[in-house]
């Protein structure tokens, strides 16, 4: 019975490590078949193509710069969205609503994250550019700001549920101390309990933008996918192509091996590179907050 | 981590249980289907893959060919001229159904592939370009289109319609119907016109998008194949120049040629085409098949 159980944790001890090491294994697999089909578009594609402000691929223009433009501005828009309403739910959650609330909230949140974004995709185009079209008295309701409320809609329950695990693992005893020295409810949460959880909150946040810039369904569906470089921020309400609508639209047809081909893997390369930093910043934060933390307790 | 695991196992021992329970049932289905009589090694498949604009057409043959011959599978996927061509050059489908003609340097890569598409014409659509129904605009010429399109004309005013912007509206680019409108509409037909469309031009990756858009939005002008028009859209009259007649497109005004843009629609096999596949190709040109043709709004190639 024990040589059974020892075999048996050890069985499960190899198969944690294999998936521990197999996730390195596999980003660094993606990594090089991306850079593998990616690179020769430097040699095929002259870099003032590359990075010009024409994107017709069929024709041999390959200005990635209106896509690159096309994300950012969807993201950035995104970001507006989620991260005041997503930090404001989180906090309502943790710190306010009463437990009841809290057992029916939280789970119903879960929920939404799971929503496929080709369903909140099909309501964007049916319902909400149509009434952003009439609101605005824009020419069009397929815009930047139409992905990004929807890209919004998808990061919030990311945000919310990483945000309140955060929150409510701030011990009760910081809360209690607060109140004692007389600070209000709302003093608490702003200037005690929210930067406690900070290293969290930016996770919750960073992990929201990374869903944000890789969702490509619902955003091909209402940003209109025109490859037009957004240089000012009053282009949020024009329509954009994204680089991931850009891939999913135009890798189907292409013959591999083309230039085409490679230039779309340079578009992922870029992706992939993008959530790369954003990731690193998260986790620089996360990393010095610690040190800074244990310097305190010291 | 260890309680992750056992979930991820328990999913596992169901999915494995679905998937046996699926594969038997579907088994007893098929044992029990009602056929001709002949035995089920006879039954042929046929992969059927390209062209959105054909797709509902192709479906629609498929459907009716295999209630003649239950013997005959038939699946037919969209995805596009390009994808459907690129697929039969590596060998993957039986048909590929292609709004466009082959270009050069696919069959070249077909013969590198060692395949060999053989061209069948199986039905001729007209491109209808639509507006809102509420747009004031009736027709067009074919400049005017031009112009809308690379960007030299922005408001309908400058055509006598109301002072509102133009949106206008495009497929993806590997839409065979894209790269058609593209030659034969914005470059004129021109094969030393170089004229693009403009950047601000919405590419909308599905039919639908743009019937959408239309349907929603008295700024947009779009095109599409003709059977994807449907009432609640306005078609514009289309004159090839100036002082020409302009023509509403219709299964009367493509046939005798005087819609300037109708184009035809294309299936390629891999070689010449034999068994079940040439039974099939040779059952689209019935008049049986061709009636479905005009039911869905496409024009016939022989009329019945």
């Amino acid at each position: 019975m024990k040589k059974n159980l020892s075999w048996n944790e050890y069985l499960i001890t190899g198969l944690i490590i294999v998936s521990g090491y197999s996730a390195i294994l596999f980003v660094g697999l993606i990594l090089f078949f991306l850079l593998r089909e990616g690179l020769p578009s430097f040699r095929e594609v002259p870099l003032p193509v590359i990075f010009s402000k024409r994107w017709y691929p069929i024709e041999d223009y390959f200005g990635i710069l209106p896509l690159l433009g096309g994300s950012l501005i969807v993201t950035l828009g995104a970001t507006m969205i989620a991260v005041p309403v997503g930090l404001s739910t989180a906090i309502f959650i943790s710190e306010i609503a009463p437990r009841w609330a809290r057992e029916i909230l939280k789970p119903l949140i879960e929920l939404l994250a799971g929503l496929p974004s080709v369903v909140l995709g099909f309501l964007g185009v049916l319902v909400f550019t149509s009434l952003l079209r009439r609101a605005l008295d824009l020419p069009t309701g397929l815009t930047a700001f139409t992905g990004s409320f929807l890209l919004g809609g998808i990061a919030i329950p990311t945000i919310v549920s990483v945000a309140e695990d955060a929150l409510d693992a701030v011990p009760r005893s910081y809360r209690d101390g607060a109140l004692a020295l007389g600070a209000t409810k709302w003093q608490t949460i702003w200037r005690v309990t929210l930067p406690a959880a900070r290293s969290g909150v930016v996770t919750a946040i960073m992990l929201g933008i990374g869903r944000a810039i890789g969702e490509t369904m619902a955003v091909m569906m209402v940003t209109g996918n025109a490859p037009v470089l957004p240089v000012r921020l009053s282009m949020l309400f024009s329509p954009v192509r994204t680089m991931t609508a850009t891939i999913a639209a135009e890798m189907g047809e292409v013959a591999s091996g083309s230039v085409h081909f490679h230039v779309l893997f340079l578009i992922g390369i870029i992706l992939f590179s993008i959530s790369l930093i954003v990731n690193v910043i998260a986790s620089a934060v996360v990393f010095r907050q610690r040190k800074r933390s244990e310097r305190i307790l010291s | 981590m260890i309680k992750a695991i056992i979930a991820l196992m328990k999913i596992l021992h169901w999915l494995i249980i679905a998937g046996v329970t699926l594969s038997l049932f579907g088994c007893a289905i098929h044992s029990t289907t009602p056929g001709t009589g002949k035995p089920q090694s006879e039954s042929a498949y046929i992969e059927n893959k390209g062209s959105d604009t054909i797709v509902n057409l192709a479906l629609a043959w498929a459907e009716r060919y295999q209630q003649l011959h239950p013997e005959v599978r038939i699946s037919v996927t969209g995805g596009g001229s390009g994808t459907g061509i690129a697929a039969l050059i590596n060998g993957t489908v039986d048909i590929a159904n292609a709004s466009r003609k082959i270009k050069p340097e696919e069959v070249e890569k077909a013969g590198a592939n060692g395949t060999k598409p053989v061209e069948f014409v199986i039905a001729r659509d007209a491109i209808a370009v639509i507006v809102n129904i509420n747009n004031s605009i009736e027709r067009l010429t074919i400049q005017q289109i031009s112009d809308i399109y690379s960007g030299k004309i922005n408001n309908w005013q400058e055509l006598g319609g109301e002072d509102r912007p133009i949106v206008r509206l495009s497929r993806e680019t590997n839409s065979g119907t894209h790269v058609y409108f593209l030659e034969e509409v914005l470059r004129l037909g021109q094969a030393d016109n170089k004229t693009l469309f403009s950047t601000d031009t919405l590419l909308l990756p599905s039919s639908e998008g743009i019937s959408a858009e239309i349907r929603d939005n008295p700024n947009a002008i779009g095109y599409d194949g003709l059977g994807y028009v449907t009432p609640d859209m306005k078609m514009i009259a289309v004159a090839s120049n100036e002082g020409g007649e302009y023509v509403l497109p219709s299964a009367e005004t493509v046939n005798n040629d005087t819609y300037p843009i109708a184009r035809d629609l294309y299936m390629y096999s891999n070689g010449q085409p034999v068994g079940e596949i040439k039974s099939y190709l040779e059952w689209i040109f019935s008049s049986e098949a061709q009636q479905i043709v005009i039911d869905l709004g496409f024009v016939p190639i022989n009329p019945p």
